[in-house]
């Protein structure tokens, strides 16, 4: 009866997926699906090599603190940084007082509440705050950049495909759109407030070219402020703040696999040695 | 349980035999995991596995109970107090990328369980009850992962809870109710989260309480073998420990050199990018995908996408993807091969490698975009899967000529010349 049921219901699922299977590729061959402009145009990220790739990996705090300036300068205008505090960047090798200097001197202050009145206010930003975002909220946000939400930028690095790659290729990508797009898809072309940028999904990005020109920063530690340079130095700093434990990490990586591979090479001869004797 | 020839325990000193008299504990371990436990000894590595699931089961356990002193399961905060443990928490970080990369290591140890066991036809008599309690911690495991998914409240955990409560919703009448049900409101929200937590804490302790009771039924009729053939003398056995002890510590070191190259040097590597970004009900990611554990049952689920009559595809790729594990409940009873070594089978096995392929296509294909041509070769991959199991496994077991097994475990081990089937099972199919 089993057998004779299994029968019946895998005749059914296979019998009944092999005649989708029909149907859909007589489907595809007489209709084939129509390239989309995605396909045709968007690119993978370009090769983008830091100190902190790989398992040796380490920041190179130089330049993170070059990227902290690109954000502090040209991105923190519109984008949030909500996750990171300004104590934090002690760890990008700031001395304590050049820590409170920022915090006090940050151009957005932290939203406070009046003690006198308890009226909504704001004050000098303090080490232990997070970084003040750019708008009070999601809507003022939008109203400032013809609708389009800048997403916090914290966790931009883990939270994108290609990771700090996929950044400093978007940030280096803006150019004009290629004739071919406007003759083959129209539609596809950057409408009113877009910029067209091939590393970006749907090729049309609400963000205007942030890094315009070289020289829009000026290093304090003589690095040339190239756009490409700019662009690698905002990537590091990204990969600093969606991960700031990424040092400790490989370190704690090599003690713990140092640690097992010693272990396991006993547990092998311990292995060995028990069972010398005894074939199987 | 055991054979004949297995040591019992014997007490030694004044306190151990006064426990022994209270609670014997000592006796239940020397029996269970102890000298007291007789193994086939021709085991091979693949047999270690059953002990490194256990042992994923527990590392889960603990790294989630400490994660739960620091996590919020709030969807206000839920996000953010996830990333309070990978920032602030001392060592959070290492405790959630073991928590979320053990999952994945959890799943793969338990898939290479699973295909041991059907190419080595351990669901077989006296053993079929191991294989049923497996099949129930699996399903367990699977409810537990993807709720456990959701918690960091990032866009892929709310969109992977609302496709997969969504699948509710194809059932016809009531389907729409027991989703809200489910739910506990028209999409996941505070409610969904805060059940999700509940449950995603309890199930762990009922997978380790099935777990119980599948060791248990294992040390009914003991382990089975690379052979099939039972074990029929003492020179078949040797003592569990100190021989398999020593064997499972240096599979577990290998294991844990595996597990912790990806904690600590690709920890996001067998993740998904969007989770990183904050559940957001208005913003549906380009593809929803569950975690890489799902995609061949995924996979089946999409490859349905005609209506068959009355039937909606969505149903039937539903009824198709809990139908693909259920089926495995029926294995022991739709493999009628008295043989049990796929060693000894040789249509078994070329079917059986083709399995693995197709369930490898599978995964492929499930955390593929839902396009062409991925579609189609779902369509096929899937027609495989049903096949294998529920026609061509009942035929092969009927039509297959088994190679002569060895007499005993130890014939095979010392290499003597095998002597057909005398002594051992009879080869004719049992009808």
């Amino acid at each position: 009866m089993i057998r004779i049921g299994a029968f019946l219901v895998g005749l059914f699922f296979s019998g009944w997926l092999i005649v989708s299977f029909g149907v859909g590729a007589a489907a595809y061959i007489s209709e084939p699906p129509q390239e989309t402009a995605e396909h045709a145009f968007h690119l993978h990220p370009k090769k983008l090599s830091l100190s902190s790739d790989g398992p040796m990996g380490k920041f190179d705090r130089q330049q993170l603190q070059r990227g902290f300036q690109v954000y502090k300068e040209v991105c923190a205008a519109c984008h949030s940084m909500r996750l990171v505090a300004f104590r934090n960047l002690g760890e990008l090798g700031y001395t304590e007082d050049e820590v409170k200097a920022i915090a006090a001197n940050w151009p957005i202050q932290t939203p406070s509440i009046d003690p006198a009145t308890g009226e909504a206010t704001t004050r000098a930003s303090l080490p232990a705050d997070m970084l003040p975002a750019p708008h009070a909220n999601e809507t003022a946000a939008r109203a400032a950049n013809n609708n389009a939400l800048p997403p916090d930028l914290s966790l931009i690095t883990k939270a994108r495909h290609g990771g700090a790659a996929y950044i400093y290729s978007l940030l280096t990508g803006y150019q004009e759109p290629p004739a071919e797009l406007a003759q083959r898809f129209p539609d596809s072309m950057p409408g009113p407030g877009l910029n067209y940028n091939p590393y970006f999904a749907n090729l049309n990005i609400a963000m205007a070219n942030p890094l315009g020109g070289d020289g829009i920063v000026t290093y304090s530690d003589g690095t040339e402020a190239t756009r490409d340079q700019m662009a690698k130095d905002v990537s590091a700093f990204l990969v600093w703040t969606a991960e700031p434990t990424l040092e400790k990490r490989h370190q704690t990586g090599w003690a713990v696999l140092i640690f097992l591979i010693i272990a396991t090479g006993l547990g092998y001869m311990a292995y060995r040695n028990v069972w010398a004797g005894v074939k199987h | 349980m055991s054979f004949s020839w297995a040591k019992h325990y014997e007490p030694k000193t004044d306190l151990t035999k006064w426990l022994d008299q209270r609670l014997p504990l000592p006796r239940l371990v020397y029996g269970a995991i102890g000298a007291g436990y007789p193994v086939p000894r021709n085991l091979n590595y693949f047999w270690n596995f059953g002990v490194l699931a256990g042992i994923a089961l527990v590392m889960q356990i603990v790294t989630g109970i400490i994660m739960a002193m620091h996590y919020a399961p709030n969807a206000l905060v839920a996000f953010d107090s996830t990333e309070h443990i990978m920032r602030n928490v001392n060592w959070g970080w290492m405790l959630r990328y073991a928590h979320a990369n053990g999952a994945s290591f959890f799943f793969i140890v338990v898939y290479i369980h699973i295909f041991r066991g059907l190419y080595f036809s351990s669901y077989k008599a006296p053993r079929e009850m191991i294989w049923l309690l497996g099949l129930v911690i699996f399903l367990l495991m699977m409810a537990t992962a993807f709720m456990g998914y959701v918690l960091p409240w990032g866009q892929m955990s709310f969109w992977g809870a609302k496709v997969i409560t969504g699948l509710f919703g194809a059932i016809p009448l009531v389907g729409e109710p027991i989703q809200t049900w489910l739910l506990g409101g028209f999409a996941p929200d505070n409610a969904a989260l805060n059940r999700f937590f509940s449950l995603h804490y309890l199930l762990p302790f009922v997978i380790a309480g099935v777990v119980i009771l599948h060791i248990w039924a294992l040390h009914i009729p003991g382990s089975s073998n690379p052979t099939g053939v039972e074990v029929k003398t003492e020179s078949d056995t040797v003592p569990f420990h100190p021989y398999y002890t020593a064997k499972d510590g240096f599979g577990l070191g290998v294991f844990l050199i595996l597990f912790c190259s990806v904690l600590f040097f690709a920890p996001n590597y067998l993740g998904h990018a969007d989770n990183y970004i904050p559940a957001n009900p208005l913003s549906t990611p380009a593809h929803i995908v569950p975690e890489w554990y799902f995609w061949p049952f995924y996979a089946i689920l999409r490859a349905f996408t005609f209506d068959f009559f009355i039937v909606p595809a969505k149903l039937l790729g539903v009824l198709a993807m809990f139908a693909s594990i259920l089926l495995l409940f029926f294995l022991p009873w739709l493999d009628r091969s008295p043989v049990r070594s796929g060693n000894y089978r040789p249509l078994f096995k070329i079917f059986f490698a083709i399995l693995v392929l197709d369930v490898l296509l599978l995964g492929y294909l499930g955390g593929a975009p839902a396009e062409e041509p991925f579609v189609m070769m779902s369509q096929l991959a899937s027609a495989y899967y049903f096949a294998h199991f529920l026609i061509i496994l009942p035929i092969i077991s009927k039509i297959e000529k088994p190679k002569p097994l060895p007499f005993s475990i130890t014939d095979s081990v010392l290499g003597k010349d095998s002597i057909g089937t005398a002594g051992g099972p009879a080869l004719q199919p049992a009808e």
